[in-house]
């Protein structure tokens, strides 16, 4: 039963990678990359059981703490584009 | 007893995982944006609530118990917060739901 839970985990994250991949938008490939990121975590609690090592829960929770604040930096980083390239071009006094 | 938890484990992982498929045939197939984010909260809510609560019948009381109710108390709590930086960052700059009217060019 755990290898059937994992074995649907890892085709949702192929079809998360492909929108990753396809995404007309940068914000359908933010998407799908917190998609990918959040499927990795269950992915790991799942791996954990099947093979026994409940020591895979930890890196499961770091997963979980770093995606949030990773897909919250990209966030900003996008955001705040068009404000750094109008201050680079003023800086080269254009 | 023990009998009964596998069965209802099992039914939950399966549950769990059909929902995720759903989802992620959803988050490929799905025609904007805007209506790309429904699929990816089913599979951050429903299917993590199954999957990770089915491991928590396998687990029983013990430490890794805790951690998996921590796991999942901290997704259900981020993962509507990352949606709706996500949402907003979007319609921030600009991008807006393809309507009849508002098609794609």
């Amino acid at each position: 039963m755990y290898i059937a839970a994992s074995l649907a985990i890892l085709v949702t994250m192929t079809l998360a990678i492909a929108r990753a991949l396809l995404g007309p938008t940068v914000y359908d490939r933010i998407l799908a990359v917190n998609l990918f990121g959040t499927k990795t975590v269950l992915l790991l609690a799942v791996i954990a059981f099947l093979y026994g090592r409940p020591d895979f829960l930890d890196l499961a929770l770091a997963y979980a703490l770093i995606n949030f604040i990773g897909v919250l930096a990209v966030l900003e980083f996008i955001q705040n584009r068009g404000i750094r390239e109008k201050a680079q071009r003023a800086a080269k006094g254009e | 007893m023990a009998t009964v938890l596998d069965v209802i484990t099992w039914m939950m992982l399966s549950l769990g995982g059909l929902v995720m498929l759903i989802g992620g045939i959803g988050i490929l197939r799905m025609p904007d944006f805007y209506s790309r984010l429904h699929p990816a909260s089913i599979t951050d809510t429903l299917a993590s609530l199954l999957i990770l609560g089915g491991i928590v019948l396998q687990a029983g009381w013990s430490l890794a118990s805790l951690k998996i109710a921590a796991i999942l108390l901290f997704l259900l709590f981020t993962n509507p917060a990352a949606s709706y930086a996500l949402a907003n960052a979007a319609w921030t700059a600009g991008l807006r739901p393809e309507t009849k009217t508002n098609n794609k060019e």
